[in-house]
């Protein structure tokens, strides 16, 4: 069966609009891991770096649309394309988001540094999270490249560790506000941390839920694991 | 008559995920038609059912029987003694391939629209006029209404009322496409056949034609053959895709140009085809 277009400007609309996603997808990565390494050092300058990428991010998601745009106007795509181009506005949606919420962890980074409480505060679970979401967009990202739908279906398996992880992370604050308030300033900035963490795993999911999408034309949104696992089998 | 040949053949698929609707009353079934040039068969096994009231398209690479199959339907083949057509067509119920059937009385229940305009040389009245005096004695009053009534269906009217005694090859394409849609529908058929309708118009007829097409839709069942698959994609609601004699696939038109079933119905409205 052959995979390329009749027309080979086609193909590299296509492939263009995808390395340009794949290469937000990178930015956005390296956001999270500022993020991340910002929150284990408490450093204000990594913090400030993700601050500063904020805006290529914003500025790629909107390069995408201008070129989804006019592959959609030139080529009237149909079937896999069309998923194809629609995922890919999807997709880049979540990733803008996901580098929101790595300006928030930065943002709270830099509060917890101000206020002089960073070394009393909890952070080795966080960081455990941290790190399966960071990791989560990465296989994304991967499985976009691919379009593997079994990397796809293992993100939203992996994606209920993430927001277990966050549940048992909130109990653990209260008890620290509970035995010292003077932490529940700095308390408060990393239960928005944590609440921005597992939101980094929840748009993980929706990218891999845009994968099936595209590969299988069946929306899974909004659908449990189990008859996600019925619909794509 | 076996009591299966009168199944919808969708009706034996499995419903499919996006909750479709049900599938119209049928219009017409076509049940294993084989169609043979001489030696070389054209058509293979061909089973579907057309909708009533609805817009079918037929779509599909050229040479793959898909305007051979809308000329079986009127029997149009007949005027090539080389040419034969095995198996059944039922128009409500009725098998057109038996020899008992009058066929200029299947072309008054079933018109057609070529992919060139062919406007007779005679007056643009007489064009709209001339099939219906074939089939029906009307009044000098009742056949100008019956010709106002099928150029205004056929959204030609306010051009041609001033000069309906011109000839009709003084129209443009467009128009003389319209007007052989006019002459089509003006003997009232109950389906109409149209090859190719749009492919020597321009973009400005083209949308005039595709309006009308949903227009019609209220009144007739329909079924287009066309080149263009954002045409097909436009104006039906069911699509069939054809290769070398063979149906590969047919359902609801937004189904097929977002999910379709089978590969090679993508791989041909994605352009993959090679």
């Amino acid at each position: 069966m052959t995979e390329k277009h009749l027309s080979s400007q086609f193909d590299s609309d296509l492939n263009g609009v995808s390395s340009q996603l794949m290469e937000m997808g990178g930015l956005v990565e390296t956001q999270i891991q500022r993020a991340i390494a910002a929150l284990a050092n408490f450093s204000t300058a990594l913090a400030e770096e993700v601050v500063e990428t904020e805006e290529k991010v914003d500025a790629m998601e909107v390069a995408i649309d201008r070129a989804l745009t006019s592959v959609v106007a030139r080529r009237q795509p149909a079937a896999r394309d069309l998923r194809l181009l629609l995922a890919i506005s999807k997709i880049t949606t979540n990733l803008e988001r996901t580098g929101d919420e790595a300006h928030k962890i930065a943002w709270r980074v830099k509060s917890i540094v101000a206020s002089g409480e960073a070394r009393k505060m909890p952070i080795g679970d966080l960081r455990v999270a941290s790190d399966l979401a960071a990791g989560l967009i990465h296989r994304a990202l991967d499985a976009f490249a691919r379009l593997d739908v079994a990397a796809a279906m293992s993100i939203l398996k992996e994606d209920d560790l993430i927001d277990c992880e966050f549940k048992g992370f909130t109990r653990k604050l209260v008890t620290y506000m509970m035995e010292d308030p003077r932490t529940i300033s700095s308390s408060l900035d990393l239960l928005f941390i944590a609440k921005a963490v597992e939101r980094i795993g929840d748009h993980a999911k929706n990218v891999a839920e845009f994968i099936i999408y595209i590969v299988n034309g069946t929306d899974v949104r909004h659908s449990s694991l189990t008859r996600i696992e019925s619909l794509v089998r | 008559m076996d009591a299966a040949m009168n199944l919808p053949i969708l009706a034996a698929l499995p419903p499919n995920a996006s909750g479709a609707a049900p599938f119209p009353p049928v219009k017409m079934s076509v049940r294993d038609l084989d169609f043979f040039y001489g030696e070389f068969q054209a058509l293979k096994k061909i089973n579907l059912d057309i909708p009533e009231r609805r817009v079918t398209a037929f779509i599909g690479p050229s040479g793959c029987g898909k305007s051979t199959l809308l000329r079986t339907f009127n029997r149009m083949f007949e005027l090539y003694p080389e040419q034969r057509a095995e198996g059944s067509i039922l128009l409500d119920g009725e098998d057109l391939l038996t020899a008992k059937q009058d066929v200029a009385l299947i072309r008054a229940r079933i018109g057609m629209v070529f992919q060139k305009p062919t406007p007779f040389p005679m007056s643009i009245f007489d064009n709209v006029a001339f099939g219906v005096r074939l089939f029906e004695s009307l009044s000098t009053i009742e056949m100008e209404e019956r010709v106002e009534w099928a150029l205004s269906k056929a959204a030609l009217w306010d051009e041609v009322k001033d000069k309906l005694s011109q000839g009709g090859a003084s129209l443009s394409g467009g128009q003389q496409q319209r007007l052989c849609i006019a002459r089509g529908i003006a003997i009232r058929p109950e389906l109409l056949l149209l090859d190719e309708p749009c492919s020597a118009l321009d973009p400005i007829s083209t949308a005039r034609i595709e309006e009308l097409i949903a227009e019609l839709k209220k009144d007739y069942t329909l079924i287009i053959v066309t080149h263009n698959m954002q045409q097909a994609a436009r104006v039906s609601d069911y699509t069939a895709y054809m290769y070398l004699g063979e149906l590969i696939e047919f359902g609801e038109t937004e189904q097929m140009f977002l999910k379709p079933a089978r590969r090679e119905t993508e791989d041909y409205i994605t352009g993959r085809f090679g």
